[in-house]
């Protein structure tokens, strides 16, 4: 086995690994088109990164961070609707990158390669930022699992019972920022948003708890890297679409065969 | 005289321009109901939340005794399907607690059978018996309860109150509860506030026991735990809610305030000492 093919099979398992439970909390709170807005504002940290000559990933993280903190300020005013908010930064982000890319001199910036991602191009460093940064956002949702968990459920019995729920609102912003900031790499900024939602959403069918439902999405998920990779090493197909191909496929057969294991639950519960 | 629980001092807050609080004060003392009634939109929702801290107020003190445990239940749960929770795990929701308190709590609100129930599909009254529970589990000081009678019929809206009662009298808790219902109340009240951005009377509730139409309307059972609350205002509020007519505050017509009576939070102690004029007024005192 390659080396190039083993570092894109550990970066995918890790990244489905912290996508999953984050990807939960986004399905239960309805933040799928806020996750997209923050995987469009990476582009401009694309050119963030190579107009002031810092690392690329570097300039992503710290885009997706900025415009994290600016739709939690943003949100704070009710005469627009968070949609047009959204919409507006996610679409005027896409396009300031755009442009500053053009005037980036003397390199050719693969836009593919952010839009869809490039997998099979990871290297040792994007592993180490995956394992620890990834791993941080992943052990900092679990120390605020519970609380957020109760803001989800309803903000009032959370904030009488002595949670934060302002803070814990804007920290949960800022740690899905970093999480699609280190994931654009692999999967791009179009298809972050689907390794989010859909293994979630499959994991749905076949849990009875939330926490069931955060480890099935992330099984789910490693289930799709490994089934994605595997397209894409027979059929020479990219990478990054086939993992979120097989990701579809298994909310298509989970949804399928949930009935029988509802009934299967049912008779033996 | 004991500290109250909490304490709100001449609140008062509007929403663009339109006042929802207007010099409100009320106090809820360890071990006391209240029941809180007034018309759809009268802001019953948002003194509670001013009092517990979820909403901000323009003007106007609430103090809350340092470490007060609330246990809230809110008017409604809203969990969407795409949340899997089972009873048991949502009795954890905020703290943890051990299964067999969990398992004790529901049968305490008789609710045992839906430990392994999705929330989602319980009922509204299991969903409210459920909340309870889950509140109980924190040995609350305070019980909030937003309308729980909501969707309930008499006979289970009496269930629900001896239930409260219970509760009251195991934990020592004070209550603090919301009704839609202007007239029919807990019968065990220890105060009923009227509230229409003000508070517009409180007093005593007569237990409906006493009225034998109603007995017979209700059934023996229901009559013990439901009293009826009568109504003395001075003044009248037009269909936005403001107050026209009456004590608005003219003092001259017969209708006087006790100079005892500091602010509305004494009102049920004074309308105890006037037994025989069970409801005292006390709009904006």
């Amino acid at each position: 086995m390659d080396s190039f093919l083993i570092r894109a099979v550990a970066g995918g398992v890790l990244l489905a690994l912290v996508c999953g439970p984050f990807g939960t909390f986004i399905v239960w709170r309805r933040m799928a088109f806020f996750g997209d807005t923050l995987a469009h504002a990476a582009l401009l940290g694309v050119a963030v990164g190579l107009l002031f000559g810092i690392d690329v990933r570097l300039g992503m993280i710290i885009t997706c961070l900025m415009a994290a903190l600016l739709l939690a300020l943003g949100q704070r005013q009710s005469k627009l609707g968070s949609d047009t908010v959204l919409g507006m930064l996610a679409h005027s982000t896409l396009a300031l990158g755009m442009v500053a890319l053009a005037f980036v001199q003397g390199v050719a910036v693969d836009i593919m390669a952010y839009l869809f991602g490039d997998i099979l191009a990871i290297n040792t460093t994007d592993l180490w930022l995956l394992g620890l940064g990834g791993g941080a956002a992943v052990a900092a949702l679990v120390w605020m699992w519970r609380p957020l968990l109760a803001l989800t459920v309803s903000p009032e019995i959370a904030a009488v019972e002595g949670v934060r729920v302002e803070w814990l609102r804007v920290i949960f912003m800022l740690l899905m920022a970093l999480v699609i900031g280190i994931a654009i790499k692999i999967v791009g900024v179009l298809l972050i948003t689907a390794l989010l939602i859909v293994p979630a959403a499959s994991a749905r069918f076949f849990s009875r708890t939330p926490e069931q439902m955060a480890i099935g999405a992330a099984l789910f998920g490693v289930a799709a890297v490994l089934a994605g990779i595997t397209l894409s090493w027979h059929v020479d197909s990219p990478a990054g679409p086939s993992i979120v191909i097989s990701a579809a496929g298994l909310f298509l057969i989970s949804s399928a065969i949930a009935p029988v294991f509802r009934r299967l639950a049912r008779i033996s519960g | 005289m004991t500290v109250p629980l909490i304490e709100g001092r001449d609140l008062s807050l509007s929403f663009g321009g339109e006042a929802v609080l207007d010099n409100v004060s009320l106090a809820i003392s360890a071990g006391e109901i209240i029941t809180l009634i007034g018309p759809n939109g009268a802001g019953k929702s948002t003194l509670v939340k001013a009092l517990l801290g979820l909403q901000t107020v323009d003007r106007g003190v609430v103090t809350r005794k340092p470490g007060l445990r609330v246990g809230y239940v809110p008017q409604k749960l809203a969990i969407d399907k795409v949340l899997p929770m089972t009873v048991k795990r949502f009795l954890n929701l905020t703290h943890h607690a051990s299964l067999p308190a969990r398992i004790e709590a529901l049968h305490h609100v008789g609710a045992s059978h839906v430990l392994n129930s999705q929330i989602s599909e319980l009922s509204g009254g299991e969903t409210q018996r459920v909340m309870l529970a889950r509140a109980l589990l924190r040995q609350p000081d305070l019980l909030v309860l937003d309308e729980p009678t909501q969707g309930v019929d008499v006979v289970g809206q009496a269930d629900l109150y001896r239930l409260i009662d219970t509760i009251r009298r195991a934990q020592g808790c004070a209550v603090l509860m919301i009704s839609h219902d202007l007239h029919l109340v807990m019968a065990k009240t220890d105060k009923v506030v009227c509230f229409n951005r003000h508070v517009c009377c409180s007093g005593l509730p007569e237990t409906v026991r006493q009225h034998p139409e109603y007995r017979s309307l209700f059934g023996y059972q229901a009559a013990d735990a439901i009293g009826i609350y009568h109504h003395e205002h001075d003044h009248k509020h037009d269909l936005s809610g403001h107050v026209v007519g009456g004590c608005g505050h003219d003092h001259g017509s017969g209708h006087n305030h006790d100079p005892f009576a500091p602010s509305a939070s004494g009102a049920g102690i004074e309308a105890k000492q006037h037994s025989d004029m069970r409801v005292k007024d006390v709009s904006r005192g």
